[in-house]
């Protein structure tokens, strides 16, 4: 399993039956493979739709269904489709259970920073500070380390995404809780001990007796 | 009933210099036949308003491509390698806005609002020059209404009294932008007559457009 695959199927033991879930674009999409057994999850796609589902057989796509990279997607059962501002009212009106980005950095404090590298990388925010704001639950679904560089550092040096603090933080190494007393190391990765976390993380982390070793989440057939 | 007029004539309206607001998000449900005419008919200087610039050779990437650009209010310029590097050239000022902010804006616009208060941005570059207002000891950025001189919608359907709907997600910030401009020029894919678009089924009242662009031919 690649630390990719990992993160993904740790992050689906986060969801929740009966819940309205937006995945980000790129390493959080991965995470709709995973969804557990006997959990209904409507995914909410910031372009438009609620209900989406995998995408459609070769030589079916519809031009006008597609998620916010621009990929082709299906639209299930029920699903339901609206403008930006309704889009926007789900997230930022605390209508949106939970959400799962990216991150390039986090913080002691819990803060995001996903959206930006000053000079190099001007991407734009798109939606992201909004779901920070809005969504019920921030998950930030990333690898622990770039370039040998720790992604969890004691200050952020790039911009923040917003001010308040992500729920958890899912590593290939490990699971995070930002806390208002620091960050909670909650699980380890397998095979990886903490002393390896403690030597990738750029901030100070509470450890309160035994680590527990992460669980993973099954691949689902049936997932979108 | 209207006129239904070619899209050379409708890019014909559109003045170099202008402020256009243009639907789509990543090139789904941006009016395609209207950005091709501009393209052709090399228009300059134009100040767009829309989600994103897609990829190159798609959606709103074109007018990037073909210079007719010269400021542009979004949220996303990542997927548009072409749109990035005219930034860092300077050959376009960019205004990048968090996506939900965007649309209240241009809603703002739209519904004759003196702006929006919202949480999104406190505490971050978006908020440098905006007031912050603490409502109920919570603290808000003041975002000003969005218009433009033209918005350029696409749409499923257009009746022949311009009552629009819109299909699944190429619909995104259309309905809003319907709104927000002195001059709304629809491209539908499809015209039909009147009473064909059931009332419910309107998203955009017909009195809100001034042109509508013939069907493909």
């Amino acid at each position: 399993m690649d630390a990719k695959e990992l993160i993904a199927r740790r992050v689906a033991l986060e969801l929740h039956d009966r819940t309205l879930v937006n995945l980000g674009i790129g390493l959080p999409t991965l995470v709709s493979r995973y969804v557990p057994h006997g959990i209904t999850v409507a995914f909410q796609s910031e372009n438009g739709i609620i209900g989406f589902g995998a995408p459609p057989p070769n030589g079916m796509e519809d031009p006008h269904l597609t998620d916010a990279g621009g990929g082709f997607i299906s639209a299930l059962p029920g699903a339901a489709s609206f403008d930006s501002s309704t889009s926007f009212a789900l997230i930022r009106g605390g209508h949106l259970d939970m959400t799962v980005l990216g991150g390039l950095q986090v913080d002691a404090a819990g803060h995001l920073a996903n959206w930006m590298v000053p000079g190099k990388l001007v991407p734009g925010m798109g939606g992201a500070m909004d779901l920070v704001v809005g969504a019920k639950r921030v998950i930030v679904a990333m690898q622990h380390a770039a370039k040998g560089q720790p992604k969890i550092v004691a200050t952020l040096t790039l911009p923040p995404t917003a001010i308040r603090p992500v729920s958890l933080i899912v590593t290939e190494m490990a699971v995070i809780e930002p806390t208002p007393e620091g960050l909670l190391l909650r699980e380890r990765a397998p095979g990886v001990s903490v002393a390896d976390i403690i030597a990738q993380t750029g901030a100070d982390l509470l450890i309160i007796g035994e680590v527990p070793e992460m669980p993973v989440a099954i691949p689902n057939e049936d997932a979108a | 009933m209207r006129i239904a007029i070619s899209a050379a004539d409708a890019a014909a309206l559109i003045p170099d210099g202008a402020s256009v607001m243009i639907g789509g998000f990543m090139g789904v449900g941006s009016p395609d036949r209207i950005i091709d005419a501009l393209v052709a008919r090399r228009v300059r200087g134009l100040t767009v308003i829309g989600n994103d610039t897609a990829f190159p050779g798609v959606g709103i990437g074109k007018l990037i491509d073909a210079g007719c650009v010269a400021q542009a209010k979004l949220s996303h310029i990542g997927t548009n390698p072409v749109t990035q590097n005219k930034m860092i050239a300077g050959e376009i000022e960019i205004d990048l806005i968090p996506q939900g902010t965007l649309a209240e804006r241009i809603r703002a616009g739209g519904n004759g609002l003196g702006g929006i208060l919202t949480p999104t941005g406190v505490g971050t570059v978006v908020e440098k020059g905006k007031r912050i207002i603490e409502v109920e000891g919570r603290a808000f950025l003041l975002e000003l209404p969005l218009r433009a001189d033209f918005a350029l919608i696409r749409s499923r359907e257009s009746d022949y009294n311009c009552n629009l709907t819109y299909r699944l997600t190429a619909m995104n910030f259309n309905p809003l932008m319907a709104f927000a401009a002195d001059c709304v020029i629809a491209e539908p894919d499809e015209i039909v007559p009147v009473g064909v678009i059931p009332p419910d089924a309107v998203r955009t009242p017909g009195i809100l457009v001034h042109h509508l662009v013939e069907r493909p031919r």
